[in-house]
């Protein structure tokens, strides 16, 4: 799609095909655009229509989550505690965008500070899915996700930490990927879980995201867990297809608790690439059911860490007369948190505390060691796993929302591939009464061509990534 | 002092590096306005990350060495998570198991006079907080200010086993310790705030309390000594000493509580996953090679080399500047005079007028030297010399010589005038012989007013007495 | 089994204020939670290391260059309260 989109920015006007956007957006009831940068995204795209550039993503417009920093642009992670902090500096995946010629459309919304399934977390209110307004987008990167199949914006960035870009692509049915661990620099992330973490691309296409990809990704000096090696290029080989690729099909991922028309839905994608000439068999990662035990204890841990410097000294909200300092920081992060964020911070600072470290911590660690370790031996048999990607199609706004257990069980599936640290990508795969399903394919580590290219062939053979939304 | 036991935390700041630990804001951050030496690292933005300085790690590896350590394998950094105003991400990046170096030791003179090994429990590598500062006093002020430059300044923690057993071994040793820092050139120990060290202190049989960020090594002899009245004041009163953190005033001198609330402090320690594993191994070797000749090995070869006494050795291997000041000019003028001169005289001098060795040139030194050796200035000349050339900061000691007429009279003219004064002075000469000390005094002043003070006295007196006997 | 002193204690810790009336709340959510957590120990790790990095990277440094620090206006322009050209926090004590 963006590279017809190229052609005709080219052809057309950069300015022109913005403005119809922003227009879009101005009437979409979708809530997921929380800032936008039209003066500056104009100011671009006038200057590409009087002397185009030659990068990979010249003139395209590019919406961005809220929490990836952009110069000059607010940057809150949908938090009332970060209302009105714009950063002084770009994230390296602006730097890379930009370089290639991007224009930042604005930002969009996500559950606050990544903590949730739903975007239903956001001091903005929720986000709405394009495909049923009653219902929740997906999460975090909910925004970016809805931005995308609701038609008013080309391609967005989202992050990834338990499921935060294949949710919403799944819910959305777009395309969504996360990279391996370090293939995309964090640098500029607001960080939540920084061993958990990456930035991905949602897209219309599967060669959509290999663009982004190719862009974003690689080395970047000031990010110490990035992996070594240039940008990695994945355009190539893109439509070598499927013959010969042997899939592994986890049984701990159907089943018991998984939506029949969702299962039904996946298992008819994986016929689609049997017929494609790839073969599958069964295999078993028999840690999976502790998976998401493993990962909100880590993930909670290092949020309690990672939002220790919200306290309204350098950035964010303060307000009324101070007290001392303690009582103060605790006011400001009182008010400034939403439920989600203050109940994660709260028990992450019990499970590292003294006497507990060991009990929850390190006990977790060692889990995702067994589970990693799950991903390494299967990837032994076979070159790739496919699952559902969520066990259930997009629920209903307000649904899950008071029992924070039932949002957490909904990532059973995506949190595994977090703690190992593998790429996956969800592709729409069908319906579930008229709401999309995603076949999610994962990869070893840095695995990424052999993931794209299955989900290229499976989407050329394919009509689901060609379906809109009816009500936007 | 019996019953005394005492145990250090230093905090060195690194600060020969030219950019701090996780970023690459400059160290010259002195005498910059407030808050304008930072950046999105160190001032920790959302979405910023640290990057290792690899200089700071091999400093960190030199002084393990240098303190006779052992340096771990393979070390990394830790979270340590509290809050406070001069903390900007919430937590600092630092160092719990696996250290950069443990299990060293530093020999001191103790007070008894014996030599006495005082054990290093570790030596670790963390990151500055910025800096507080109060409108007002700490408790009084209604708010305060923070300026963050300092944030990020790359630190090494040195922490000994409480083996010092009082406020005068404390200050030996942390005199030793800068000298041995000094020498490896990782630190500018003139920089404020470059050394700040905490002291925990308890009599036997008692809880410690600890004594922290104090900033001067007199101060922490006169926290200790304040510290030791006051637990032994609470002894005899029967009442428990709270193991408990205090501050050290420096106009009152004395340490008062700082409350903390309730609950003691939980870091909450846990791997730092946005840095990598430090695998430094391979670099130990090719670091000790680097080690320069430290202070104890440089002073016993002094001693042997030179012929010193051992306290002007100590004096000269106090600070490697020194050391190598002396031994330039042993090169060229008589090594034990030499020591004389620059340990007792010269940095005397210096201190007095606040300055460093650097300010005096070793040829000159050199020259005053050699002309002491061959008697053509006197020694008071010569403490004239130095001080010209430490005030008016130029000239060169045979200038000023001519210049303030300081050469002392030739030989041939001092022997001249020796016999000239004998051979007028009779009734002197045969006074001394009958046995009177000051006829001879009266001959040495009749030579002082032919040679109008150039010359010598003792060295006059001797050559009378020797004239003397002849007649 | 976590009570209302253990969620006061840690909202200490954690800087965060919480009113009486969000205690009782609290007490079942982290409770509820807690217990799902305590699944982990079913899991037999003995001898299992924790993994805290997924990608085993050493010696990652940069070199000991000075590069420009960000001027005094662009590092306080997101700052709520500053005084002269500090950053005016709450008082110590």
């Amino acid at each position: 799609m963006l590279s017809e989109l190229k052609s005709k920015l080219l052809a057309e006007s950069c300015e022109e095909y913005l403005c119809q956007l922003f227009d879009r957006i101005e009437k979409s009831s979708l809530n997921a655009f929380t800032t936008l940068a039209k003066e500056s995204a104009l100011k671009e795209a006038k200057l590409f229509d009087k002397n185009p550039g030659r990068g990979l993503l010249a003139g395209v417009p590019i919406a961005i989550k809220e929490c990836i920093s952009t110069k000059g642009i607010e940057t809150n992670c949908s938090s009332r505690i970060l209302r009105g902090y714009i950063p002084p500096y770009d994230a390296h995946v602006i730097e890379r965008l930009k370089a290639e010629g991007a224009i930042i459309m604005g930002k969009t919304n996500m559950d606050e500070f990544a903590m949730g399934t739903s975007t239903e977390t956001s001091c903005f209110g929720p986000t709405k899915n394009p495909w049923d307004h009653t219902r929740v987008p997906g999460g975090s990167s909910g925004g970016s996700a809805a931005v995308v199949a609701g038609g008013i914006a080309p391609c967005s960035l989202g992050s990834d930490t338990g499921g935060s870009v294949r949710c919403p692509a799944s819910f959305c049915g777009i395309v969504g990927l996360k990279p391996t661990y370090g293939l995309v620099s964090r640098y500029g992330l607001v960080a939540y879980a920084n061993s958990l973490e990456q930035i991905g691309p949602l897209t219309h296409t599967v060669e959509d995201t290999a663009l982004l990809m190719e862009v974003i990704s690689g080395h970047d000096e000031r990010d110490s867990t990035s992996a070594e090696g240039t940008r990695r290029s994945y355009l190539p080989g893109l439509q070598d297809g499927v013959a010969g690729l042997k899939i592994g099909i986890p049984k701990e991922y159907f089943g018991e608790g998984v939506d029949s028309d969702v299962e039904k839905a996946v298992w008819a994608a994986i016929h689609t690439l049997e017929s494609l000439g790839a073969s599958w068999q069964e295999i078993s990662l028999p840690h999976t059911r502790y998976a998401l035990a493993a990962y909100y204890v880590i993930a909670m841990s290092e949020a309690s860490s990672n939002l220790a410097r919200f306290d309204g000294l350098r950035y964010g909200s303060r307000q009324g007369e101070d007290k001392d300092w303690h009582t103060t920081f605790s006011e400001i992060r009182a008010k400034g948190f939403g439920p989600e964020v203050k109940r994660r911070i709260m028990l992450g600072t019990y499970a590292l505390s003294a006497g507990y470290y060991g009990r929850y911590y390190l006990k977790a660690l060692q889990v995702r060691t067994l589970i990693k370790e799950d991903f390494q031996r299967a990837f032994k048999e076979v070159d790739l796993l496919a699952s559902p990607t969520m066990p259930i199609p997009a629920f209903k706004i307000g649904e899950r929302i008071n029992d924070p257990l039932s949002l957490y069980m909904a990532d059973v599936f995506t949190v595994p591939i977090n703690l190992a640290g593998v790429p996956a990508i969800s592709v729409p795969c069908g319906f579930a009464e008229r709401l999309p399903v995603g076949l999610q394919l994962m990869g070893p580590h840095f695995g990424e061509g052999a993931v794209l290219r299955a989900a290229q062939a499976f989407e050329a053979a394919t009509p689901f990534h060609e379906a809109k939304p009816e009500v936007v | 002092m019996e019953n005394v036991i005492i145990g250090l935390e230093i905090h060195v700041q690194l600060n020969r590096l030219q950019s701090k630990m996780f970023c690459g804001c400059s160290t010259a951050y002195h005498d910059s306005p407030p808050n304008s030496h930072t950046c999105p690292v160190c001032l920790g933005l959302p979405g910023s990350l640290p990057v290792i300085n690899r200089k700071a790690v091999e400093y960190g590896i030199k002084v393990g060495l240098a303190l006779n350590c052992k340096i771990e394998e393979e070390t990394l950094f830790y979270r340590k998570n509290y809050y406070y105003p001069d903390l900007p991400k919430g937590f600092q990046i630092s160092q719990y198991d696996y250290p950069l170096a443990t299990q060293g030791h530093i020999m001191i003179l103790g007070d008894d006079g014996a030599e006495r090994n005082i054990r290093i429990n570790r030596a670790h590598m963390e990151e500055d907080p910025g800096r507080l500062v109060h409108a007002g006093t700490i408790d009084k002020a209604k708010y305060t200010m923070v300026d963050y430059n300092r944030c990020g300044m790359p630190l090494l923690e040195v922490v000994t086993e409480p083996d010092l057993s009082s406020p005068k071994e404390a200050r030996v040793f942390l005199d030793k310790l800068k000298s041995i820092l000094d020498y490896l050139d990782v630190f500018d120990g003139s920089q404020e705030g470059s050394m700040r060290i905490d002291a925990n202190i308890s009599l036997k049989g008692g809880d410690r309390s600890e004594v922290k960020n104090i900033t001067g090594f007199k101060g922490v002899e006169k926290a200790l000594s304040y510290e030791i009245t006051r637990q032994k004041n609470m002894q005899r009163r029967n009442i428990k000493v709270v193991q408990e953190t205090r501050h050290f005033d420096e106009l009152r001198n004395i340490t008062v509580s700082i409350r903390s609330k309730v609950g003691a402090h939980d870091y909450r320690y846990f791997p730092e996953c946005d840095l990598a594993v430090m695998r430094i191994a391979p670099w130990v070797s090719d670091i000790r090679a680097t080690l320069p000749e430290l202070p104890d090995v440089k002073r016993e070869r002094f001693v042997k080399q030179y012929g010193l006494a051992d306290d002007h050795a100590k004096s000269l291997t106090s600070e490697i500047k020194l050391a190598n000041f002396y031994e330039a000019v042993a090169t060229q003028a008589a090594p034990k005079l030499a020591a004389v001169w620059i340990a007792d005289v010269l940095k005397g001098e210096l201190n007095y007028r606040d300055l460093a060795i650097d300010c005096f040139r070793e040829e000159h030194m050199a020259e005053i030297v050699q002309m002491l050796e061959k008697g053509k200035i006197s020694e008071d000349g010569a403490v004239q010399i130095i001080r010209e050339l430490l005030d008016k900061k130029s000239g060169s000691p045979g200038e000023i010589v001519l210049a303030l007429g300081l050469g002392r009279a030739e030989d041939d003219a001092v022997q001249k005038a020796v016999r000239e004064a004998v051979a007028e002075s009779a009734a002197a000469v045969a006074d001394y012989k009958a046995g009177s000390e000051k006829a001879l005094n009266f001959i040495v002043g009749v030579v002082m007013k032919k040679t109008r003070g150039k010359a010598d006295a003792g060295e006059v007196h001797r050559l009378v007495k020797a004239e003397v006997e002849k007649v | 089994m976590i009570t209302r002193e253990d969620v006061e204690h840690i909202s200490w810790l954690a800087s965060i204020k919480i009113e009486d009336e969000e205690k009782d709340e609290l007490v079942e959510h982290f409770n509820s939670i807690l217990e799902y957590f305590h699944q982990l120990d079913e899991v037999d790790t003995e001898g299992v290391k924790p993994t805290y990095r997924v990608v085993d990277l050493a010696n990652i440094f940069r070199e000991d260059a000075a590069y420009e620090s960000l001027p005094q206006d662009q590092a306080l322009k997101n700052a709520p309260r500053t005084e002269n050209g500090y950053i005016k926090s709450p008082r110590i004590v």
